[in-house]
């Protein structure tokens, strides 16, 4: 990195000396200098921007802090106008709390903190980001970050102090640095800074990141207060935690030159082959050798003394060797359970018809770095049906606000046939139409980005390819469900003719014949001919939920079927077991129930509770029957046979009576004659 | 029949119509009902009365469909509710059935032509007349003029009216029920029957003292001439012997209202015999007239054109007079109108064109 040079213009002839002068005066400028010049690349180049990236590094590190101390989060967000441009942004946390000394060098160091040569998923992936945060802060309005900090334990005592950042030597400067009493507070931390800025609303507001971030991360409860002074909160909508991400040593595929001298002057082995054994992974004492002979690099060589050369043979032996992909245990997908809850919990507002089930791909690695996709997509009700679907996107956890045309997701989406799905598109191309809101979420120990804004995943083919499968995979039950809807329309016209208009028919024919009312089973058993699965629930509690399936033999024979759907396991109450129409349930959830014996003309119930958070995850249209030929169901779909559960049996066999649908000659054509 | 014994049999007729649906139920079948196909595909010429009436295609309701349910649902509850109303000695207007119906859950009527329908489907299943039913139409809209006595039924019983001493330059008002018991045609000197399409030439007509000229009687028709309408024609013509002339528009939907008088609608194909008059002979204004006198003319619409192509696949106009006159409108793409013979001046229709076109026809 070079300071501007403002008098460059040096005489000719004189080159040596010149040079010379100006060696004098090339001297390498702080980081944090070079990132006041270069704020757009932290993604503080507008005051609306600005605003958001704040509060998006602060609460990115609360949320990581919590977790990996394993409370459950608890967020608050504040934000106050004090002037036209200028907004005070406090941002509080529960999390554990930072040690006194370090306080100065997370706030007030760039690229400061543990993370950077780590590999694990987390959300804060270089540590540039609540420094960048309190420096923009003091740079546009030389107020100081405020800092309050209390850890865990009875003896701590909390902490506050002001920040400010020397923009020339990349160090915190201190001030009001004192221990105080902090009412009501276990431990957490909270950063408060005055900042220049534009409050917006909309589609890269606060109030949008806050709302996304809390579907992604049902575990966190957040609350808001907008400059107007209109608070809203983010409920949790589980306790349950995200399972810890692990870290994991890089792996040697998709390394740079730069990475690879760091690693090396920084490692504790005293030898280069211990180096490559035991520093990466993936790399076993047969591979270490084969890289070092082909790199011509002695493995007894200290790793300290790595020259430039001899790390670019290494890397092109590296590339020359086959090596296992890395780990993919370490990765921490939120699981299609709590997708679902989450944008349930967060969208309930809308109403959607359906929450087609979310999707979770095998992890796959691109670049020596694991990743896994993981995609949802929510239909109808009272998402805006006009105008393109709604694109969430979220890498670790974190919802991606800016960009959205240079992004990988957005290019996957737009590559796929949606038309095939159910939703519009303009000639099988680019992002679809409807009532729909799609999500997908990637989840790497090192998300690709296009930029160090980290607004856009980067364009990989393997990342795109998952990602594809991905949705649609979600788009197919998408697709069903629709299907499942015009069918359900379609045989909803008939259980009104069975139901209500001919009972009323018989009724009062019988009421003006002075005769009594017939018995119409015959007659609707002949109309039916189907065996009916009506399923509802209710709910008892907050907590409580009573599913039922009533399942009407509308059909001329005994009937004996299994019914199968896949329940929260979580949520399944020890009275299920007891029902005599339950078989068994697998680790998946996967139930199985029988119904024996069915008479024509009589119906059977069966019904369970669901109790706790999840209890309101189950679909109760996905049900499923076995044992009987599905033409003669309505209600549930054929048991499909990749399900991994064996259903019954189809052992009847039916007359073949499926009555040819008559249409009624349309004669109405030419009675606008009189 | 007496009129209390036609309606008793209405009742019985409607009460078996019911009887059918309930003993289908009570045996374990679809309940069903055939009815006539009603549509131009399904209309025959009957030698026996010269009308045009609903040949053998039958469609079927069947419960099987929501539609079908519901009209087997409607139909009961139409049949009990005439019943209640003969027994009470009511009548109802079909406007007013339409919104008695509300209160009928299922078989509440979605439009007023539903109620229509229905209703006409009854007459056919039940073989009964809508009058029977005590059901009539909102309005006849027709009226009478010319030197006929009439006996008819008024708030103060029968009493005696002459068509042009009696009233008004409007003529009288065609009730909706032109049976005998309540309507009796007794006297008349006139020489034919003059069936008028607009009410502009009506009264042109009865202005230019053309019925008491020519014995003429004039019936103005306001449009499609309703059921008691065609009736009354029918009843002049058969009862006092007179010829029927009618005179319209030239235009695709004037062909129509001379073929319900001449030949019977499709609608009430079931009931052609009594409605239908098959000596009616057109007047104009014919393609030809158009041509003829020289006519000032509109331009063809697209339903214009759709309505004629119709008729040219309608057996009733499937004879050489008519199909020459729709294609000579279609390759004209012109119509006119009755009243454009004011052109030559307000008399000429009475003076000329009314006296040249009924001697050639040689009805004067």
């Amino acid at each position: 990195m070079r300071s501007d040079e403002k008098d460059t213009a040096a005489p000719k002839g004189e080159g040596t000396a010149t040079a010379h002068r100006l060696a004098a005066k090339q001297q390498e400028i702080s980081v944090t200098e070079f990132f006041e010049k270069n704020k757009q690349i932290l993604g503080f180049d507008s005051r609306s921007k600005s605003l958001l990236m704040g509060v998006k590094e602060a609460v990115d590190n609360s949320l990581d802090a919590c977790e990996e101390s394993g409370f459950l989060p608890d967020v608050i967000v504040r934000i106050d106008r004090l002037a036209e441009e200028d907004y005070k942004v406090y941002i509080e946390d529960n999390g554990p709390g930072i040690v006194h000394k370090m306080m100065p060098n997370v706030f007030g160091r760039l690229l400061y903190g543990s993370r950077f040569h780590a590999l694990r998923q987390s959300r804060g992936q270089q540590g540039i980001g609540i420094s960048a945060t309190v420096m923009y802060g003091n740079i546009t309005t030389g107020k100081p970050a405020h800092i309050r900090s209390r850890i865990e334990g009875e003896d701590e005592v909390a902490w506050q102090m002001d920040i400010v950042i020397d923009t020339k030597i990349n160090r915190p400067v201190v001030t009001n640095d004192k221990a105080f009493t902090w009412d009501g507070k276990e431990h957490g931390t909270s950063v408060e800074y005055v900042t220049k800025g534009r409050y917006i609303t909309g589609r890269q507001s606060i109030y949008e990141y806050l709302r996304n971030t809390a579907i992604v991360n049902p575990h966190a409860r957040i609350e808001f207060r907008d400059p107007e002074g209109k608070v809203t909160v983010f409920e949790r909508a589980t306790e349950q935690m995200p399972p810890k991400s692990k870290e994991i040593k890089p792996h040697p595929e998709g390394m740079e030159i730069g990475d690879l001298l760091k690693y090396a002057h920084n490692t504790a082995q005293k030898t280069m082959k211990a180096f490559l054994k035991s520093d990466f992974s993936r790399i076993t004492d047969r591979i270490a050798t084969e890289i070092l002979e082909l790199s011509g690099v002695s493995p007894d060589a200290k790793p300290s003394g790595l020259d430039r050369d001899q790390s670019v043979r290494i890397i092109e032996a590296i590339a020359k060797v086959k090596i296992m992909a890395p780990p993919t245990d370490c990765l921490s997908p939120i699981g299609d359970t709590l997708i679902k809850k989450g944008l349930m919990h967060v969208l309930e507002g809308m109403r959607p018809e359906y929450y087609a089930t979310p999707v979770t791909r095998p992890p796959k690695s691109v670049n020596g770095n694991p990743f896994t996709v993981e995609a949802g997509i929510v239909y109808g009700g009272e998402i805006p049906s006009e105008g393109q679907v709604t694109i969430l996107r979220f890498a670790n956890r974190v919802p991606l606000l800016y960009q959205q045309g240079a992004c990988a997701v957005t290019k996957s989406i737009m590559e796929i046939d949606w038309r095939r799905y159910g939703l519009e598109q303009r000639g099988g191309k680019g992002i679809p139409f409807g009532p729909a809101i799609i999500l997908v979420h990637v989840a790497s120990t090192k998300v690709p980005f296009t930029s160090e804004g980290k607004e856009a995943v980067a364009s990989y083919p393997e990342l795109q390819a998952e990602i594809s499968q991905a949705l649609k995979l979600c788009a197919r039950s998408l697709k069903s469900h629709l299907n499942k809807m015009e069918r359900k329309q379609k045989t909803h016209a008939k259980f009104e003719i069975v139901q209500e208009i001919l009972p009323d028919l018989a009724k009062k024919s019988a009421e003006m014949l002075g005769r009594p009312v017939p018995d119409l089973s015959r007659t609707i058993t002949k109309i039916m001919n189907v065996v009916w699965i009506e399923p509802s629930s209710k709910r008892v509690d907050k907590r409580r939920r009573e599913v039922s399936y009533e399942i009407y033999n509308y059909t001329a024979q005994e009937r004996t079927l299994r019914l199968h759907m896949r329940l929260p396991r979580e949520c399944v109450t020890l009275a299920m077991f007891k029902n005599p129409r339950f078989l068994d349930m697998n680790d998946e959830g996967k139930a199985n129930w029988e119904v024996c014996g069915l008479a024509p003309s009589t119906s059977a119930r069966v019904s369970f509770e669901l109790e706790g958070e999840l209890a309101d995850t189950f679909d109760i249209d996905d049900v499923y029957v076995s044992g009987i030929n599905p033409v003669h169901v309505m209600g549930a779909e054929a048991l499909p046979g990749d399900w991994g559960i064996k259903g019954l049996e189809i052992t009847e066999t039916d007359e073949s009576d499926l009555a040819e649908e008559e249409e009624e000659a349309a004669e109405a054509e030419d009675l606008g004659d009189e | 029949m007496a009129t209390n014994e036609r309606q008793k049999a209405a009742m019985d007729q409607l009460t078996t119509v019911v009887g059918r649906v309930y003993d289908q139920m009570r045996d374990g079948d679809i309940p069903l009902m055939s009815l006539p196909l009603r549509s131009k595909k399904n209309i025959e010429f009957d030698s026996r009365h010269s009308v045009w009436k609903y040949g053998s295609l039958q469609t079927n309701r069947t419960a099987k469909t929501v539609q079908g349910a519901q009209m087997m649902l409607r139909t009961v509850y139409t049949a009990d509710f005439i019943n209640a109303m003969i027994r009470e000695n009511k009548s109802s207007t079909l406007r007013e059935m339409y919104y008695i119906s509300e209160g009928w859950s299922h078989a509440k009527f979605d439009s007023q032509d539903e109620s229509n329908l229905l209703a006409e489907d009854l007459e056919i299943i039940a073989g009964c007349m809508r009058e029977d039913f005590k059901l009539r139409p909102e309005e006849s809209g027709a009226h009478l003029y010319g030197n006929l006595d009439i006996r008819t039924m008024t708030k103060k019983g029968m009493k005696d009216f002459n068509c042009i001493d009696d009233v008004a330059e409007t003529g009288f008002a065609v009730p909706y029920n032109v049976e005998r018991e309540i309507f009796e045609i007794r006297k008349t000197d006139a020489k034919f029957v003059m069936a008028i399409e607009t009410g502009g030439m009506y009264a042109r007509l009865v202005e230019n003292g053309f019925p008491e000229k020519h014995g003429a009687i004039l019936i103005h028709l306001s449009g499609q001439p309703g059921r008691s309408t065609r009736r009354l024609i029918k009843r002049l013509n058969e009862e006092m012997g007179l010829p029927i002339t009618v005179f319209t528009d030239g235009d695709p939907w004037s062909f129509r209202i001379f073929g319900s008088i001449a030949y019977g609608a499709i609608k009430t194909a079931h009931i052609s015999e009594y409605l239908a008059t098959p000596t009616a002979q057109f007047i104009g204004i014919t393609p030809s007239d158009i041509l003829n006198y020289k006519l000032p003319t509109d331009k063809l619409s697209d339903q214009d054109v759709g309505a004629l192509n119709a008729e040219l696949s309608d057996p009733r106009f499937a004879d050489a007079f008519w199909i020459s006159e729709i294609q000579a409108m279609l390759d004209m793409k012109k119509k006119s109108e009755q009243q454009a013979l004011a052109k030559y001046g307000l008399d000429y229709v009475t003076d000329t064109y009314l006296p040249e076109k009924l001697t050639d026809m040689g009805v004067l």
